[in-house]
């Protein structure tokens, strides 16, 4: 699965949204659930402004010296006995990681979750390489037995599906023949995966936050599946986004605490792993050899320009839990494995506006994302920045609005153009209008009047009362 | 003491729209003591197009507002969204040797009317009268970017005779979002539906907002529906006698 999911325009993805009355009642509930955790989970720490702040500051600064901090952990991977490469594409990414896994015969590939991996197409490229490859994450794993039904959230992938939903899909793909009880399908999962642990040949991980001063990649999950994907395989593959690092384990410390706090409100997870290379002398588990995949994809074309602090993400998916209009449409109505603010934000950098120039309209830019984010991405402004670039830089705008925003200029920066327009305004749309509202309106109300009323414009503007009292008043 | 010397930004909804909210602005100011002038030759805050994306076209109307109030001691407006933007400015301008103080100079002088009336004028009880039941929106500009939460609830908790409801799910958009709400119809239809839902659940028979966009967008939704949910702008709540 690449970033793009779907052949579909945006408008029918959002339709499909919209109908989808399991997936609404599953997201609504769950960002409820998400939302309360995380502001108790903020308010349990105290000072969580200040943690913003501290947060912000070190991703601005790791993002700032990302090419050092890039090097950094380069070498101290090299010194423990691993192997670095720094992919520039998503093909030269994959073909590293196939050629490792073909090298060492690797038959089975078990994996963790990892939104980068999804990104490049990985799981593709190694099964035409002629590789089984094994999710171990749940919910990754229900999605990959579903068919390869896309993730719509990136903390929780399958949070679309409710547990009737996924013991249908255990049933009819495994044959599952027990209850929807979460305790009870969790227990089918955990037996099934088992096995594959056991089998396979190569772990492949994501990676929450490398360390650059020590060479170390840590992971950070509630399932403890990473920690079996990185100690029975004998070859270990750690694909990162080139951002996802930080100068040292104390900002480490800093940024986990903030990560799982945002995420799902908990102080930490059930499991945080931390790996520095290969297996060493007198260790005894690990793999023996170890590979760092350093992702660019895009990523460097970012770095400079005015989206820079997009950088910044740690993945947590606050800005999702609190989204408005996520809530309705879903994230498969992003069209991109990265939906909500962030997806919005991001996925027209990497992947261009030609497929999806929609994204960033699709906020009311009501800033409940920024004010969830933990490390103060202003998420709305660059929603905002996007459509800028789309209007004056792309030249992408409909030749409509376009006509409408030069009316508008020219209406409002001259006292007047604005008297005549609004004093035309009760005149122009009288015909229209009943009981001091319309119903169906013309042109741009068309839309609005579709679903709700629109008031007449009054007779007499605010400024015509004024003046008329003022000048009673005067007498 | 000197009367306190406002200046009335109405807003160009509320001009051609909602004149009725005006009035009430403007009374409740001068009830509070207050000397208020309405500067004619003002127009609309640029949001429509700054919003879209026409940053270079909203900033002719910017520029045009600013010279507008340049004189003006205080500017208040019965608008959060539109009080924001006017706060924003200074950040549009960034880096213009010229606009930039000059838009700070107006950003800093621009209250939104609760704000005005608590943080300014130092009033919590207006002495306004309204007998019923109510809830009330928090709008999003007007909480998240412009800070003004607990102004709007004070002044309403001390309106004699009105009962305050808690309104379920009230930080979420209502789906008005200006363009967003003829753009993405459909998604904003199921936003609204879910604010118009909340009013009701909440036992409120009076909608309250501090936002004239907002209301539109929620009040248009309730008469489509037929809900028996009156909308009032809290200007005029606070100016019920």
């Amino acid at each position: 699965m690449a970033m793009k999911i779907g052949d579909k325009p945006f408008k029918e993805r959002v339709s499909d949204g919209i109908g989808n009355s399991f997936m609404r009642g599953a997201v609504s509930s769950a960002q409820g659930r998400l939302r309360s955790g995380r502001l108790n989970a903020a308010e349990e720490l105290g000072n969580w402004e200040e943690w913003r702040k501290l947060g912000e500051e070190i991703r601005a600064h790791t993002i700032e010296n990302l090419d050092y901090y890039l090097e950094l952990l380069s070498e101290n991977v090299t010194k423990r006995g691993g192997h670095v490469f720094f992919a520039e594409t998503a093909e030269e990414a994959n073909e590293y990681i196939t050629n490792v896994v073909k090298k060492k015969n690797g038959k089975k590939v078990v994996k963790s979750k990892s939104m980068v991996t999804e990104e490049i197409n990985l799981n593709e490229a190694l099964e035409k390489a002629g590789c089984e490859v094994i999710e171990s994450d749940l919910g990754e794993w229900i999605l990959q037995v579903d068919d390869h039904d896309p993730p719509s959230h990136i903390v929780a992938p399958a949070l679309h599906k409710n547990k009737e939903q996924i013991r249908d899909v255990f049933r009819d793909k495994l044959g599952y023949d027990k209850t929807e009880k979460p305790e009870e399908l969790a227990l089918f999962a955990r037996e099934k995966l088992r096995e594959e642990f056991l089998q396979a040949d190569i772990g492949v991980t994501g990676c929450n936050f490398a360390i650059a001063e020590s060479g170390t990649v840590s992971l950070v999950t509630n399932e403890g599946n990473a920690r079996m994907v990185t100690t029975i395989p004998k070859t270990q593959i750690t694909v990162m986004g080139m951002e996802r690092i930080v100068p040292t384990w104390e900002e480490m410390e800093v940024l986990v605490s903030m990560l799982t706090r945002a995420a799902v409100g908990q102080k930490l997870t059930s499991y945080i792993t931390a790996l520095t290379g290969p297996k060493q002398e007198g260790e005894v588990d690990g793999p023996e050899d170890f590979h760092l995949v350093i992702v660019d994809n895009g990523r460097s074309k970012i770095l400079g320009t005015a989206f820079q602090s997009i950088l910044h993400c740690i993945r947590c998916a606050a800005c999702i839990n609190v989204c408005p209009v996520y809530r309705h449409v879903g994230g498969h109505s992003y069209g991109s494995i990265y939906p909500g603010p962030v997806g919005a934000v991001l996925t027209p950098l990497l992947g261009g506006y030609e497929d999806y120039k929609e994204l960033p309209y699709a906020s009311t830019l009501c800033a409940a994302c920024t004010e969830a984010c933990p490390v103060k991405i202003p998420l709305h402004e660059h929603l905002l920045r996007h459509r800028q670039e789309i209007v004056e830089k792309e030249g992408k705008a409909p030749i409509f609005e376009n006509l409408s925003m030069k009316a508008f200029s020219m209406g409002t920066a001259s006292p007047s153009m604005y008297n005549i327009g609004s004093k035309l305004a009760p005149k122009a749309l009288g015909a229209f209008a009943k009981d001091d509202k319309i119903s169906d309106g013309p042109g741009p109300l068309k839309n609005w009047t579709e679903i709700r009323e629109f008031p007449a414009p009054k007779k007499d503007r605010f400024r015509d009362l004024y003046k008329k009292r003022k000048k009673e008043r005067g007498k | 003491m000197r009367p306190m010397k406002v200046s009335l930004f109405v807003t160009c909804l509320i001009d051609i729209f909602q004149t009725d909210v005006g009035m009430d602005t403007l009374e409740l100011l001068e009830n509070l003591g207050c000397e208020v002038d309405f500067p004619e030759k003002q127009t609309c805050c640029g949001q429509p197009a700054y919003n879209s994306g026409y940053v270079d076209k909203a900033k002719e109307s910017m520029k045009h507002m600013i010279n507008v109030f340049e004189h003006s001691d205080y500017v208040v407006t019965p608008s959060g969204s539109c009080g924001t933007m006017f706060r924003e400015y200074p950040h549009v301008f960034k880096g213009d040797p010229v606009w930039e103080p000059r838009a700070q100079m107006l950003a800093d002088k621009t209250f939104e009317l609760t704000q005005f009336i608590v943080d300014v004028l130092g009033v919590e009880d207006v002495g306004a009268k309204l007998n019923g039941k109510a809830t009330y929106h928090t709008s999003c500009h007007m909480t998240r970017l412009l800070g003004v939460k607990e102004a709007p609830m004070k002044l309403l908790n001390n309106v004699e005779g009105l009962e305050m409801k808690p309104l379920p799910h009230n930080y979420n958009c209502c789906g008005f979002g200006g363009a967003f709400s003829v753009k993405m119809t459909e998604i904003s239809e199921q936003m609204v539906d879910e604010k118009v839902q909340g009013v009701e659940d909440s036992g409120a028979d009076i909608l309250i907002g501090a936002d004239c966009g907002c209301l539109m967008n929620i009040g248009g939704r309730i008469d489509r529906k037929g809900k028996p949910i009156k909308v009032m702008h809290i200007a005029s709540v606070l100016n019920s006698r």
